[in-house]
């Protein structure tokens, strides 16, 4: 399939059309399964490391399950079955010796709703770097509160109110609360599904603004159900069909001439 | 390709391609007209080339309205997207040509009547090819045709031959009879202009190529004789 | 697309008499619905009121009941013997309020009918707290004391008006002569309101046998009307002098109900009222319903020992319904993969719920008593039957409680990389707290009003001893309530009422928690 990663590029770990980026995450003939039925076709992805890659691709189509897959998240789900390899520095994230709870802290994940815990502010960055002991003592952990805080861009907005629910926040505030939640484990990727689809234009824009500047430190992979926003925000996009990876490119050619007549015929809004 | 979902964007998409197809047909026109005009001393006709082209004007005014209004409404993505801004460019090229036609005509306006037929047919021959390349460049805009659009790319060297022939020959002319001189100059600027044109199809041609593929022509080698 | 010349609405699109008509149709339905549901909550409301008014009118009278005061002396030869481990000298007690009785009306001495009628005034057993203290604390002896003696329950239920009807008509000061018991008394005005009372109670005493006494009192003293003239009646003389008539104004009592047909005889009457204007009756608060244990006479009768038991026995039903429930439903919900054998447990445990109660109490009749032979009618059992029977009804709730979390809570805990306990004990456990705490506390009420399975483990018994562990032999106030009120004494049916309503306050008071605890805990997410 045009578009799609040979073999030969999954295995000297450089993107075929980007050779200069590293590659976090590679992603090798993934099959999923619920129950009986198959959501994800054989699909084989790179992601390169400090850029945002984004999934788009109509409802249904297996972007937000093959997200899942890369933290394991699709283990909470009953008759989940996730066939393939994904490989992160050297190592299947799929195989047995890999612990979930250690592969989420270095794979943090922001979810479509805001969903902060129902605690205080402080508490719900604490809470990660608490239960992987990541903080020695009280001023550590307040340090690193104010250090993801800042990082979210959250920190000058809340700073005098961290004892405040969380719940009591904006949607945007609440969902750069969950995004500094998840970077307070130190995380190396960040998955976001469709996080700015419950948010105004506004607070849409600081989110991505947010996701621009995380680039930096972050591998961001990104669901989202607006092509402009994979546009404004993504470097690479990859688009996802009927559960099988379509085409997947720098997001310039993606969004000026996809080579794949289905990619073109959904980013112009020719199908659902 | 199939239509839109929202039908409206393929309207809008629709009406802008016939705006820029009108506009190329109201400038071929210009082009066949004005180089008559010098062919036979019309000044009539030369007069009215150059009151088309506000028309023409008004025209492209009109199509980069209808564009900023599509951007900013429909967001156009992939083919849209490159269809969008070649009727940009394209309705761009196709002003400047307006102008060139109109300045042939308006120095049809200025010539002698007693220059001789045979300077006067020297730009008209040359017309032909020109007025054909835009009108075949045409074609492959309204068909989506890439290939004709590379091939009016290609003919691009057919029309400096004809230009390098034509300067040849006015300057033979003017050598002979130094009375022509100024008529000589006037000719010599129209062919410059027939065949600045010439270059503006080689430019529609390739808003075109890359409105059909997506490709850019530029970047490809252009045979060369 | 339509032409919108031709849509219905388009002419007129306010005023078209179809659409108005259609529209009041729609805002009559709306209004009629209304109704319906205001007249269903009126209904239930009704009866409500209806229920808790019977219950409290009928459990009214018994807040109070009537006390005998006698002084007894417990002089040191009678007690002398009485020690600190002895049984209570029960009979020896009760022999001075007897002599002090017949000392009082000495007329009963002649016939020992008259003993035993008079005798009824104070059942022997409403001594026993009296021989109780004096065993306890013997210094006592040697000492006199005033005491307060439950009145029996038919005379108790006749001076609150329950047991046989009677009016009071005030007759003043009257003349009056005595020949060998039999009274005449003549007035100067006349006895044509009591005549006036008599003739609408259609009472003629004594030209019809068989209807009902009239009574006649002043002081101590009581005739029986024997013959009723406007200027003249005779009586004869139940208990006093003739002399008391010349120094009190009397007043008269008519009972319509013949002597035959009542619990309470006419010189049992005349010797209340003999005692009451001695001042020695007295109407005092009924305490002893909650201080006193079970007994077979209504007066000495009080609800201790099954409170004591349903606490013992919601306190079994807790420690295991509870922790196992909410263990249950949280590996469930939570930890337990789908599948069939789930599935399986899942109807089940919905089928469990609804299984009727008397099952469990066969069940624990057959196993815990049968099978493990733990003891009859302990509160250890009834909890552990009542803990099967709740169990279902925990789970059920719990699992409603924890499925209403959402999902959202527990990926983002999830994906922060917490393990499956974590992320159900930190985040899940505190917002489906308020639930589960309720569906708990509700299942506990209705362990709390379960009777059936109690009556099969034989908590049903006679319990005249307060409960002082899970093992001993107890009962519970629902049982009470159904063994009261299967009595045949009137005396039985107030007493009933109260105890109903002292479940009902503990009932209420459980759902006072659940209110508090929802109030306290809930967070919104």
């Amino acid at each position: 399939m045009d578009g799609t990663l040979g073999n030969s590029a999954a295995e000297t770990g450089v993107l075929p059309d980007a050779p200069n980026a590293s590659v976090r995450m590679s992603c090798r003939n993934i099959n999923v399964f619920y129950g009986e039925k198959q959501a994800i076709f054989d699909v084989s992805l790179q992601i390169a490391d400090r850029s945002v890659t984004a999934l788009i691709g109509p409802s249904g189509c297996g972007k937000s399950t093959f997200l899942r897959c890369l933290n394991r998240m699709n283990d909470t789900i009953e008759g989940c079955r996730v066939e393939g390899e994904i490989m992160m520095e050297g190592k299947d994230i799929n195989s047995p010796a890999i612990d979930p709870v250690l592969l989420r802290s270095r794979v943090g994940m922001v979810f479509q709703k805001p969903n902060p815990f129902p605690k205080s502010i402080y508490e719900n960055i604490a809470y990660g770097p608490r239960i992987h002991g990541l903080a020695q003592g009280r001023e550590d952990m307040d340090e690193i509160v104010e250090k993801s805080l800042r990082r979210a861009g959250l920190w000058e907005e809340v700073k005098d109110r961290l004892n405040l629910a969380g719940t009591s926040l904006s949607g945007g505030q609440q969902q750069r609360l969950c995004i500094a939640r998840a970077i307070a484990v130190r995380p190396e990727v960040i998955l976001m599904d469709e996080p700015c689809s419950a948010l105004d234009p506004i607070a849409t824009a600081r989110i991505e603004e947010l996701i621009d500047d995380l680039r930096k430190r972050y591998c961001i992979i990104i669901v989202t159900h607006s092509m402009q926003q994979a546009a404004r925000v993504s470097q690479r996009t990859a688009f996802f069909h009927l559960g099988s990876l379509v085409e997947v490119g720098d997001t310039d050619q993606i969004f000026t001439s996809p080579r794949d007549r289905r990619t073109e015929d959904y980013i112009t809004g020719r199908f659902g | 390709m199939s239509d839109h979902i929202v039908s409206a964007f393929t309207e809008e998409l629709e009406s802008l391609s016939a705006d820029i197809l009108r506009m190329g047909g109201i400038v071929e026109e210009m082009i066949v007209d004005s180089c008559q005009a010098v062919l036979h001393n019309n000044l009539d006709l030369a007069a009215d080339v150059i009151d088309r082209d506000p028309q023409v004007d008004r025209m492209e005014a009109e199509v980069e309205r209808q564009i900023v209004s599509l951007i900013a409404r429909r967001q156009p993505m992939a083919h849209d997207l490159r269809s969008v801004f070649a009727a940009l460019k394209v309705s761009g090229e196709l002003e400047r040509i307006g102008d060139l036609s109109k300045n042939i005509g308006k120095r049809a306006l200025n010539l002698d009547t007693a220059v001789s037929p045979a300077m006067r047919s020297g730009v008209a021959r040359m017309a032909g090819p020109v007025s054909r390349q835009l009108h075949q460049v045409l074609n492959a805009y309204a068909s989506g045709n890439a290939a004709e659009a590379r091939a009016v790319w290609e003919t691009d060297d057919e029309i400096d031959q004809h230009y390098n022939a034509l300067f040849r020959e006015m300057l033979t002319y003017m050598i002979e009879d130094p009375r022509s001189i100024s008529d000589g100059a006037h000719m010599l600027f129209m062919a410059k202009n027939l065949e600045r044109i010439g270059d503006h199809c080689t430019n529609i041609a390739e808003f075109v190529f890359f409105q059909i593929t997506g490709e850019n022509l530029v970047q490809q080698d252009r045979p060369k004789q | 697309m339509s032409d919108p010349s031709t849509s219905p609405m388009a002419n007129a699109p306010f005023a078209n008499e179809r659409v108005l008509k259609r529209l009041r149709r729609r805002r009559a339905a709306d209004r009629r619905f209304k109704w319906y549901g205001r007249m269903a909550i009126g209904f239930a409301l009704a009866a409500l009121t209806l229920l808790l008014g019977s219950i409290a009118t009928q459990a009214v009278s018994a807040a109070t009941y009537h006390v005998v005061t006698f002084d007894l002396s417990f002089d040191k030869n009678t007690f002398g013997d009485v020690q600190p481990d002895s049984p209570p000298p029960v009979d020896r007690v009760y022999g001075l309020v007897r002599d002090d009785l017949l000392a009082e009306f000495p007329e009963t001495a002649s016939s020992p009918a008259l003993r035993h009628d008079l005798l009824g005034l104070v059942t022997r057993l409403a001594v026993l707290p009296v021989a109780k203290d004096l065993v306890r604390k013997p210094a006592e002896i040697g000492t006199k004391r005033r005491v307060e003696l439950p009145l029996s329950d038919d005379l108790d239920l006749f001076l609150k008006g329950a047991a046989a009807r009677h009016l009071t008509v005030p007759v003043g000061r009257v003349k009056a002569e005595e020949i060998a018991g039999n009274v005449t008394l003549t007035s100067e005005a006349t006895f044509a309101r009591l005549i006036a009372a008599a003739s609408l109670e259609n009472m003629q005493p004594p030209e019809m046998p068989g209807t009902g006494s009239i009574l006649m009192t002043a002081g101590r003293s009581t005739i029986r009307l024997d013959s009723l003239a406007p200027s003249r009646v005779t009586g004869t003389l139940l208990t006093g002098t003739a002399q008391d008539f010349r120094t009190y104004p009397a007043r008269a009592r008519l009972i319509p109900a013949p002597e035959s047909e009542r619990t309470v005889s006419d010189l049992q009457i005349a010797w209340l009222l003999a005692l009451k204007a001695d001042g020695r009756v007295l109407r005092v608060p009924h305490w002893s319903l909650l201080t006193h244990t079970d007994s077979t006479q209504p007066e000495l009768a009080g609800a201790l020992a099954a409170i004591i038991g349903s606490l013992l026995t919601l306190l079994v039903t807790a420690s295991l319904a509870i922790p196992v429930g909410i263990l249950a439903s949280i590996y469930l919900e939570e930890f337990a993969p789908r599948n069939r054998i789930t599935g399986l447990i899942e109807v089940n445990i919905n089928n469990l719920a609804a299984v009727p109660s008397i099952v469990f109490g066969l069940l624990g009749a057959a196993v815990f008593l049968g099978a493990f032979g733990l003891p009859r009618s302990a509160p250890v059992v009834g909890g552990l039957v009542l803990a099967l029977l709740i169990l279902p009804v925990v789970i059920i709730a719990s699992r409603a409680a924890l499925k209403a979390v959402p999902q959202s809570i527990r990926d983002a805990a999830l994906a922060i990389g917490a393990s499956r306990m974590q992320t159900v004990f930190h985040h899940v456990m505190p917002l489906a707290a308020p639930g589960m705490l309720t569906g708990a506390i509700l299942g506990m009420a209705r362990a709390l009003g379960e009777t059936a399975p109690l009556l099969l483990i034989g908590m049903v018994a006679f319990v005249a001893e307060v409960p002082r562990g899970p093992t001993d032999e107890a009962t519970a106030l629902p049982v009470l309530i159904y063994s009261w009120a299967t009595q045949a004494e009137r005396a039985w049916e107030p007493m009933t009422g109260a105890v109903i309503l002292i479940l009902l306050a503990f009932l209420i008071a459980m759902n006072g928690v659940v209110v508090f605890l929802r109030r306290k805990f809930e967070r919104r997410w």
